[in-house]
């Protein structure tokens, strides 16, 4: 029984999420710069490819270019601070995630237990699962770049509410999370939800941009099958995370399902990505329809996460919350 | 819902152009007919399990009775008006309301409906083999074009290596994969029907109950054994497992320095266990996390307190009681407890003691005493007596754990909040009504105890769920074609494809061309190349 906390670890983990969170910071300052100010010159460059590209549908045959994608520097013209403003905050990314990582690593060390389980830990482990999200998909779609002052601003603010707001010292935790099953279910939900995440940003960008004019983010088609893609990735692993709990609930509370609000929860968010999925792939509500059941869909999650911890309890009220009785 | 003319509702409505006459004729065989097709909707499915999310949210505003009865009677005490509508609305009872029943039972239907017809079309389609090809490939989504010659059957092999169902014709090859996406699909709706029916199969054969046993205290597993027994409605009291087990120790390991003093680490309870009557007993160490199982009948440590054990001596020099009271904790921190002891056989008056027990006693600053640690480090108990009628006879049931206030007025008043007495001390009760000893600690452990019979088959149904939604997510129906044609200086090979699921375009490209490279390599190899473009349709909208 790992009683003793390692204080100095526990510290330094404190202190790299200080860094975390000022890194994040920087990294956005970067993006918008690099959104708000390079050329906006994205928009064209795209047509003269997708004509390119209906050239080589429709089989020409030498001639067809290839299709690459788009190089990390548009900015042909105008100045070039922006875009290396961009890259910048691209390397700060990375240097946010690592400390991030490491800050979860040392209190795991400090602890001697999986580092999320309890509210705090698990708000810094989602920031961490969606910002590798972003940066592995970012590697996959590179019109994702620019969204990355998107998810920085979310990283950072859910990290400074964590620090605010959730803080716990690095402890032991109840016998009935002294289990392999945090392992299992609370990583699939995490890294579920980092990959949900991601699609709440591409989501909500896909309101509010309008096609045609002048812009440096994806664009709507982009968002659209960007969103599509992390759900699908994320949905299933969500379902495993569900049906663990249900087996670990089988374990520690003697039922598998038993309407608890956070199950509650766990299952109408499933229910409204599934719509999403469904919606899409049998026709009837697509693009903007769509989207918003998935938005509606990730209100549903951040419910579950925030909503019900914090005033519905349920057996899962452990989430060990300060200030809460 | 917006409207729109999609692929669903025009086949919908092509595949029943005769059902459609004037409303006024449908008649009754019509409506039902309407009734059935609408209910077997795809949509109508979707648009119910929306429901049925929704439905369950007021299963999460307010307190259930089945989880939490004593918050339900909390809500009834502070708002009478509300709860009582609330009740009627069975917002308590959600998931066993009629109308949540309704909607579920609608679902059931539905997806019935659903799987039926489209498994039959699937299994049709199974059978079918891939269509002919089109005239011209090069209008497909992907399409490639290159020289060679090859004999048709090098091409069919080198596309059934790659697990195409293959057919030809004349000049042209056609091939199709990816059937398995719609079976996905079907094991997907068909384990929701699974795990609908292992649910109802739990909630009718069987069963949940829980028992407070004190440490050196046993149980056997008959009906009668439980402080709380809640049976569905097909379990009979002759089918429990006829198990039984003493509780031989209970245990809690503190957290004692840190910034957490009194965070519990572990509990363990240790059982001596017979499986059945006639078996050998057998040790078990009970944790969180980690049930005792005998035969599918699991029991689950789910809480504990303490049990202080007390001898009272009445004023004519009998033991009156001698053993453990269970005390209910009153701070989950401190682990203050209260109980009360009940000596209807004392003389001359009957006795009626509420104990407060503090398991590791502190004097507070005002002088009042209090417990300052949840472990039982220092443990004292502090004593309020009550001489007279205590009411047994009355034939109203009385709480085991608190004295009725009012009974308590028409009793006389001995000692109030005595001193604390320590382990080992007696208190005198004025008036020549005896005394009480403190004479030990014992804990008790809360079980449950539980037998579900629909536990394995909802995993079976839950792990054919997430199967089939990885397969019907993952695979991409896709169709492909080659020509081969001669073109005066020698063959062309042309290869054409699509995905025939929407969305599902992302990585056909790369695949397309990784075949397009295959039949290239069947080909003869002295031939060269004359063009080649797979073209990766990367920004094409899917
Ligand atoms: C049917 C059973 C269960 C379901 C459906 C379920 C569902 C979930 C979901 C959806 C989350 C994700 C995060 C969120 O949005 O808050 C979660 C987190 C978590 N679950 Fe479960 N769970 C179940 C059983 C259990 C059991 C039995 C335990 C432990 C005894 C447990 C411990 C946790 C912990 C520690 C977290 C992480 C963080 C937190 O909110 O404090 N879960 N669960």
């Amino acid at each position: 029984m790992p009683a003793e906390v390692d204080t100095g670890l526990a510290t330094l983990s404190d202190q790299l999420l200080l860094v975390t969170v000022l890194l994040y910071v920087f990294a956005m300052i970067g993006y918008a710069l690099h959104l708000g100010f390079g050329r906006r010159s994205v928009q064209q460059a795209a047509v003269v490819r997708e004509h390119a590209l209906v050239g080589a549908g429709t089989s020409v045959p030498e001639a067809a270019p290839v299709v690459e994608p788009a190089p990390a520097d548009d900015d042909t013209a105008g100045p070039r601070w922006p875009a290396r403003a961009g890259f910048i905050a691209l390397v700060l990314t990375w240097l946010g995630w690592a400390a991030n990582a490491g800050c979860l690593v040392t209190r795991g060390l400090a602890v001697g237990r999986w580092p999320w389980a309890n509210m705090y830990e698990f708000v810094v482990a989602i920031c961490l699962a969606t910002v590798t999200a972003y940066l592995v998909m970012r590697h996959k779609f590179p019109q994702l770049r620019f969204l990355g002052a998107f998810v920085a601003v979310a990283a950072a603010l859910s990290l400074g509410f964590a620090v605010r707001y959730l803080h716990v010292q690095a402890g032991p935790v109840q016998p009935s999370l002294n289990s392999y099953w945090v392992a299992i279910h609370v990583s699939a939900a995490i890294i579920a939800t980092g990959l949900f995440t991601v699609g709440g940003v591409t989501g909500i960008i896909y309101l509010f941009r309008k096609d045609g004019r002048p812009s440096r983010l994806p664009t709507r088609a982009d968002l659209d099958r960007i969103t599509n893609r992390v759900v699908v990735l994320a949905f299933p692993l969500w379902t495993f995370a569900v049906i663990a709990g249900a087996l670990w609930a089988d374990k520690a509370w003697g039922r598998y399902w038993g309407w608890d609000p956070k199950e509650i929860w766990a299952f109408i968010t499933w229910i409204a990505y599934a719509a999403y999925l469904h919606a899409r792939a049998t026709g009837g509500w697509r693009g903007r329809a769509a989207m918003v059941v998935q938005l509606v869909a990730f209100g549903c999650l951040l419910f579950n996460l925030v909503g019900v911890n914090m005033f519905l309890g349920g057996l899962h009220s452990y989430a060990d919350i300060p200030g809460s009785p | 819902m917006k409207k729109t003319t999609t692929d669903d509702t025009t086949t919908r409505e092509s595949a029943a152009p005769g059902d459609r006459p004037a409303v006024k004729g449908l008649g009754a065989v019509g409506w039902l007919r309407w009734f059935w097709r609408t209910l077997t909707a795809m949509r109508t499915a979707l648009v119910l399990l929306f429901l049925l999310a929704l439905a369950s949210v007021p299963g999460s505003l307010f307190p259930q009775r089945g989880v939490e009865p004593g918050a339900v009677t909390r809500y009834f005490q502070s708002n009478p008006g509300t709860a009582e509508w609330l009740d009627r609305l069975w917002m308590f009872d959600v998931f066993q309301a009629p109308w949540f029943a309704a909607i579920y039972l609608l679902l059931f239907v539905s997806l019935i409906g659903c799987i039926l017809p489209r498994t039959r079309v699937y299994l049709r389609e199974l059978r079918r083999e891939p269509p002919a090809a089109p005239r011209h490939l090069n209008r497909l989504p992907h399409h490639a074009a290159f020289e060679g010659t090859a004999p048709t059957d090098r091409l069919v092999a080198a596309l059934r290596r790659r697990r195409f169902r293959v057919v030809t014709g004349p000049g042209w090859i056609g091939a199709e994969k990816g059937y398995l996406r719609e079976a996905g699909n079907l094991l997907f709706h068909t384990a929701l029907v699974g795990i609908l029916l292992a649910l109802g199969i739990g909630a009718l054969y069987g069963y949940r109950g829980n028992v407070l046993i004190v440490e050196g205290n046993g149980f056997a597993n008959t009906v009668a054994a439980y402080d709380r027994y809640i049976p569905g409605s097909q379990v009979s009291a002759e089918s429990l497992e006829p198990f039984s087990f003493q509780l031989d120790d209970f245990k809690v390991d503190y957290q004692i320095a840190g910034d957490r003093p009194g965070q519990v680490l572990d509990y363990t309870a240790r059982l001596s266990v017979h499986d059945s009557p006639a078996a050998a007993e057998r040790d078990y160490t009970l944790k969180v996390n980690h049930p005792l199982d005998v035969n599918g009948t699991l029991t689950y440590l789910i809480d504990h307190g303490y049990a202080p054990t007390f001898t009272v001596t009445d004023g004519a020099g009998q033991v009156a009681f001698e053993g453990p009271v269970a005390c209910l904790p009153q701070n989950s921190r401190t682990f203050a407890s209260e109980c009360t002891i009940k000596v209807p056989d004392a003389k001359p008056d009957q006795l009626g003691l509420a104990i407060r027990f503090l398991p590791t006693a502190t004097e507070m600053q005002d002088g009042s005493w209090d417990s300052t640690f949840p472990a039982a480090i220092n443990p004292v108990v502090q004593v309020t007596a009550f001489a007279g009628d205590l009411g047994l006879r009355s034939g109203v049931p009385q709480s085991v754990y608190l004295f009725d206030q009012e009974r308590l007025k028409k009793m006389k008043r001995l000692v109030m909040m005595s001193e604390p007495v320590e382990l080992g001390k007696s208190l005198d009760l004025p008036g020549g009504h005896g005394k009480i000893t403190f004479t030990g600690v014992k804990e008790w452990a809360a079980l449950q105890i539980a037998h579900d019979p629909g536990r394995l088959p909802a995993l079976v149904a839950a792990v054919a769920a997430v199967l089939g939604v990885l397969l019907s997510l993952m695979i991409r129906r896709r169709r492909l074609w080659v020509r081969v044609r001669d073109d005066g200086t020698g063959q062309v090979i042309e290869v054409g494809g699509l995905t025939r699921t929407e969305s599902g375009d992302g990585g056909f490209a790369d695949e397309f061309a990784d075949i397009v490279k295959a039949l290239k390599e069947s080909t003869a190899p002295e031939e060269p190349e004359r063009s080649t473009e797979p073209a990766g349709r990367k920004g094409a909208p899917g």
